[in-house]
């Protein structure tokens, strides 16, 4: 027996992926394992960061709030950049199931966008005695962040032809990316309220080990908890898209059976 | 290729010029916008001043968007659009012939206006060419942005209250570099930084702007 060579297997897999039934049933397998995962790395990685880990020199405990406020901030833009990935290659390769991922990732980053400014409001009370700056050019390109979400569903939402709120909307996720980089940069670009950053930087993160370990896990965690809610919501997604083919109707059989 | 620009070019500004009530309500837009804010605010003169430079940015970039709402909407409805994308010519360039010239008739008047509102604002006579500068250089950037919102939007009949909310969230920066010239022209510092900055987004946007605009339009007529 020959082995099958790695370029070909590669390129099986690709394929598979534009398979709906094959990316149903691989969304569901992972989910659970993606769900368990989470809840303990949350646990985990929230248990060390409120409790466990030092209290910051300067702010005390509410620096803690950095524990919920990063991997949220990092989900908005990570989130939005996913979205426009999966739309240019649905785009350009008329995968409709990369259209799929967009659709389920765009209301997942818009909740992360809104959770990150609400933390960051609430964050900023004791910290900046406001919750909201409008000279900050961090938080001004957040909330535009969440526009952009906003309007990718709303020009989704106004097509009745579905494929064509596919491609359309796709573009539109495409131009807004210039936003992300944007906002990363902003804190070095203008510096006002908020703060520089703290992980990625020139001369490694600026954060003692006791606090960092807890941020990395609640970074993973929330990674985590995004991929199962995109797994379910892809799940969704794809009876919706399918609804009309004989595999979904053999499930459906299945589960009334 | 060029010839194929040139006479949609012609065709375009002939068209504009016939129909000048469309080509007067950005501009008349800009001049109401601009005057109702002494209303809304305070007719102090140093609060418009102080207000002058942002009163003037805002109206350009709702007024902008406003000219370039019906770009591909007539040609669509008639079918000359589908026309164009059949056509030999690169989609893309004919975009661009269009663009240019709905900046030619809406955009270049602008220009004039724009200084008069900003006397009246009370900002010095010696930040107007500073102003004058600023506008000439966000107004490519603006007019892309247009243009890539009222594309994505073409098919759609309500498509006039959804492009602001598609593209004013991209408008930060321009808004962001475009006021911060005119504030340091009022001051009477040297103004380049921002100025090179509103070039390289004004050169970002012609390169990519028309390629992105044609792929909606076809996308959204095919």
């Amino acid at each position: 027996m020959r082995a099958v060579p790695l370029r070909s297997r590669l390129w099986r897999a690709f394929h598979q992926l534009g398979s709906p039934p094959y990316v149903y049933r691989l969304a569901g397998r992972l989910s659970p394992w993606l769900g368990a995962a989470s809840c303990v790395l949350l646990a985990v990685g929230a248990f060390w960061g409120l409790v466990l880990a030092p209290p910051d020199y300067l702010q005390g405990d509410s620096f803690r709030i950095i524990y919920i406020h990063v991997p949220s901030a990092y989900l908005s833009m990570g989130g939005y950049v996913l979205m426009a990935v999966a739309a240019a290659i649905g785009y350009i390769w008329r995968m409709k199931l990369a259209h799929g991922v967009a659709v389920c990732v765009a209301p997942l980053g818009a909740w992360f966008t809104a959770l990150a400014l609400i933390t960051g409001g609430i964050w900023g009370k004791p910290t900046w005695g406001t919750y909201w700056e409008w000279g900050d050019a961090r938080l001004m390109f957040e909330l535009l962040l969440l526009f952009l979400y906003i309007g990718y569903m709303v020009l989704r939402m106004s097509f009745d032809d579905r494929d064509k709120a596919d491609r359309v909307s796709a573009l539109l996720a495409v131009v807004g990316v210039v936003n992300v980089p944007i906002v990363h940069y902003s804190v070095e670009w203008w510096t006002t309220l908020h703060q520089g950053p703290t992980l990625i930087r020139e001369g490694g993160p600026s954060i003692t080990m006791d606090m960092l370990i807890p941020l990395l896990i609640m970074l993973a965690a929330f990674s985590l908890f995004f991929g199962w809610l995109l797994c379910k919501r892809l799940q969704g997604e794809i009876l919706r898209r399918e609804r009309r083919t004989r595999w979904v109707r053999n499930l459906a059989a299945e589960a009334a059976a | 290729m060029l010839d194929v620009m040139l006479q949609i070019l012609q065709r375009d500004l002939r068209l504009a010029f016939r129909r000048w009530s469309e080509l007067a309500t950005p501009l008349i837009f800009f001049v109401i916008i601009a005057s109702l804010f002494p209303l809304a605010a305070s007719p102090d003169e140093a609060q418009l001043r102080s207000t002058g430079a942002a009163v003037i940015w805002m109206s350009a970039l709702l007024s902008s968007l406003l000219a370039l709402d019906g770009l591909f909407r007539a040609d669509s409805e008639d079918g000359t659009m589908e026309q164009l994308i059949l056509g030999p010519a690169p989609l893309g360039l004919v975009v661009l012939a269009k663009i240019v010239a709905h900046w030619a008739v809406s955009g270049v008047p602008l220009l004039v206006l724009a200084p008069l509102v900003a006397m009246s604002f009370y900002l010095p006579l010696t930040a107007l060419p500073g102003l004058i500068a600023a506008l000439a250089l966000a107004m490519p950037t603006l007019s892309i942005l247009a243009a890539i919102g009222a594309a994505l939007t073409v098919s759609l009949r309500a498509g006039g209250t959804i492009v602001g909310l598609l593209i004013l969230p991209l408008t930060g920066p321009v808004l962001i570099f475009g006021t911060r010239a005119t504030e340091l022209a009022a001051l009477g510092e040297p103004l380049a930084g921002p100025l090179y900055l509103l070039a390289a987004l004004a050169v970002l946007s012609v390169s990519l702007g028309p390629l992105i605009t044609a792929a909606a339009v076809r996308t959204a007529l095919e």
